[in-house]
């Protein structure tokens, strides 16, 4: 009754889903696992494919409605496909003391999409953020959470053609990829203390 | 160079590879947490309160008190709070990704003072690169033999999972950060209880501590709290890392010793932030983030001490400072800041929702030359709405402090710059030029 409207577009895949019952294992409760796998869904489609979140809310033991009303909460969380680069310019204070709105209205004009918006080819979505904590480079830009700054009307759109052209891929992933590197190991230390506990009753 | 203070939370950032274990070990990583568990618990808290550190995070309040205020029950859950969100504020991004294993053996440190069950850091999620290296730091401190089962073969046994946050600003606020560990939207929690030392993550007792303040703690434990208290002065005591930006020669990261250290020598110094762009004066200053009342000229000389900045009505807050130069029109400045709070209201109460939305759009209207005369008025009296009596600190209205930070910028402007908001009204637009691009 609660499942997501099929898209077409696949779940969680079979790697993915053993990674997320490896996550959920991390927690005392399982709906914590709810945000990391959201990220774990969307570095595999790049969005939250209705699906995933499907898959998502039975491993953590709530509905569907529930993960979505969750993701939809958080700005990095996507329910709608974007493009494989999301650039998020930062305009906030210290970065629009720097010029970042006369940089980002140059930004619109080299993709030509405007803020929201994703290029044809879906190559680029541009979007503008909040403070992305990276103020000593202002302007500063993020490409899939990945930092560049700072970056004037020409620099970006380098930025554009090396990521066009596939220069940028060893540091910038597609999007959706928070993290390259896993965790290596369970709860050894909580493992020890059941284990002790079940040996005291 | 200001004063002869030691860096204690940047002392690796000359190395390259100051997030490697390999040079973590090298410059005596981990050795605080050996020292720490040949000591008691209460020992290692002992220590703490002695060095009277602050937390770093925003709110000011003394590490050693707030772990004091555990209720006895278990299991108990320290949470690290890295979603650092205040606009222009940039430290905990430079230690969660220069220095992760300082953040990971203070928390160790930490979890064994306040007898942890686990320990949850949560790393704001657009540091993507920041959680890449503290996951590998944990990875790292496992297999070293500093996390897990008998961390060093002492007996003390924890595990640390490293938590990303998805984007949201509000999840700085310590009960939103414990509904998003726990799956859920980031809505701050309801008051009373009024700590989630009482109850926390899943009802439980919870410390909530700043990766600053236990990115302190090893030095800390290494040299004795009192060599820490030596530094600074009064309750502000040890050093503090400083996000420096805006109109200022050399925007950075700067940690200084507390107290001693001015907000001139902070901007103006030539091992700081070499002064003003292109030689001009300042206009205003954000002294602590953007939820502060601003500072003026004659604010220079006082030291970064948190009670000397809360006496003259803002706050040292997240350690960020924003110069804004005489180039700089505040109406534009005052509006981005109001933006910020207003995409970020989490919606819970009215008059944050409705109130961030008023101001945006006012002063939005004002800076395009659409405003009112008595537009002024009404700013003002939809920020006493939002905070009764528009004093400091704020009063509050709502259930979590983002509320009563929109008043700060809003009413700093008009206060301050009556005149110049008059000017946008009567002439039908913004006398002062666009921000200049700042090239690369």
């Amino acid at each position: 009754m609660s499942a997501e409207a099929d898209d077409g577009a696949p779940g969680l895949s079979h790697e993915g889903r053993s990674k997320a019952e490896a996550i959920v294992a991390l927690y005392p409760r399982k709906r914590s696992a709810l945000v990391p796998l959201c990220h774990l869904a969307q570095s595999e489609h790049g969005y939250l494919t209705p699906a995933a979140i499907n898959d998502i809310a039975g491993l953590v033991g709530c509905s569907a409605a529930e993960v979505r009303g969750t993701a939809g909460f958080y700005d990095m969380l996507h329910i709608e496909p974007v493009g494989r680069y999301v650039i998020a310019f930062c305009t906030n204070i210290a970065c629009m003391l720097a010029g970042a709105y006369e940089v980002l209205s140059s930004a619109e004009d080299t993709l030509g999409v405007r803020v929201g918006g994703t290029t044809p080819d879906g190559l680029f979505t541009l979007e503008e953020a909040e403070c992305l904590a990276g103020c000593d480079r202002a302007v500063c830009v993020q490409v899939n959470h990945r930092f560049f700054g700072p970056v004037d009307q020409a620099g970006f759109k380098s930025l554009v053609s090396d990521l066009a052209e596939g220069k940028l891929d060893d540091t910038v992933p597609h999007h959706g990829v928070l993290s390259r590197v896993s965790r290596s190991v369970g709860l050894p230390a909580a493992a020890q203390a059941s284990t002790a506990a079940r040996a005291e009753s | 160079v200001i004063t002869d203070a030691p860096k204690i939370v940047t002392a690796r950032m000359g190395h390259e590879d100051s997030y490697t274990l390999q040079r973590y070990l090298a410059t005596d990583g981990y050795k605080a947490l050996r020292k720490a568990l040949t000591m008691t618990p209460d020992q290692v808290h002992e220590e703490v309160n002695v060095a009277s550190l602050l937390g770093r995070g925003g709110a000011g309040f003394a590490a050693g008190r707030k772990w004091s205020m555990k209720r006895a029950a278990s299991p108990t859950y320290l949470v690290v709070n890295g979603d650092e969100s205040e606009p222009a504020t940039f430290k905990d991004h430079l230690l969660i990704e220069r220095d992760p294993h300082a953040i990971i053996e203070g928390s160790i440190i930490a979890g064994y003072a306040i007898g942890a069950a686990q320990v949850f850091i949560f790393c704001r999620g657009e540091f993507a690169l920041g959680y890449e290296r503290l996951q590998t730091a944990c990875n790292d401190a496992y297999a070293h033999g500093a996390l897990g089962k008998s961390i060093f073969g002492s007996g003390f046994s924890l595990d640390i999972v490293i938590h990303p946050g998805a984007g949201a600003y509000i999840c700085g606020d310590e009960t939103a950060l414990l509904e998003s560990l726990e799956g859920k939207r980031g809505f701050p929690r309801i008051k009373p209880p009024f700590f989630p030392a009482a109850i926390g993550l899943y009802g439980q007792p919870t410390i909530v501590n700043n990766v600053e303040t236990m990115a302190n703690l090893p030095w800390i434990i290494t040299h004795g709290g009192a060599a820490f208290s030596a530094l600074g002065q009064g309750s502000s005591a040890g050093t503090r890392l400083f996000a420096l930006s805006g109109h200022v020669v050399r925007p950075g990261w700067y940690e200084v010793e507390m107290s001693k250290t001015t907000f001139r020598d902070m901007i103006y110094d030539d091992s700081l932030g070499r002064g003003v762009r292109e030689g001009r004066e300042i206009k205003a200053f954000v002294p602590g983030g953007v939820s502060a009342p601003w500072f003026y000229g004659e604010h220079l000389d006082m030291g970064l001490d948190q009670d000397a900045v809360g006496q003259a009505g803002s706050m040292l807050g997240s350690g960020s400072i924003v110069v804004m130069d005489e180039t700089t029109c505040v109406v534009r400045a005052a509006w981005r800041i109001s933006r910020f709070f207003h995409r970020e209201s989490c919606g819970q109460c009215t008059p944050c929702r409705e109130g961030s939305g008023w101001v945006e759009r006012i002063l939005r209207r004002i800076e395009d030359g659409h405003g009112r005369e008595d537009d002024i008025d009404l700013l003002m009296d939809i920020c006493d709405n939002i905070a009764p009596g528009l004093g400091w600190p704020p009063k509050q209205t709502t259930i979590c402090p983002l509320g009563p930070s929109i008043p700060s910028s809003v009413v700093s402007a008009i206060s301050r710059f009556r005149d110049e908001l008059l000017v946008h009204v009567k002439e039908g637009g913004c006398p002062l030029p666009a921000d200049e691009v700042r090239h690369a």
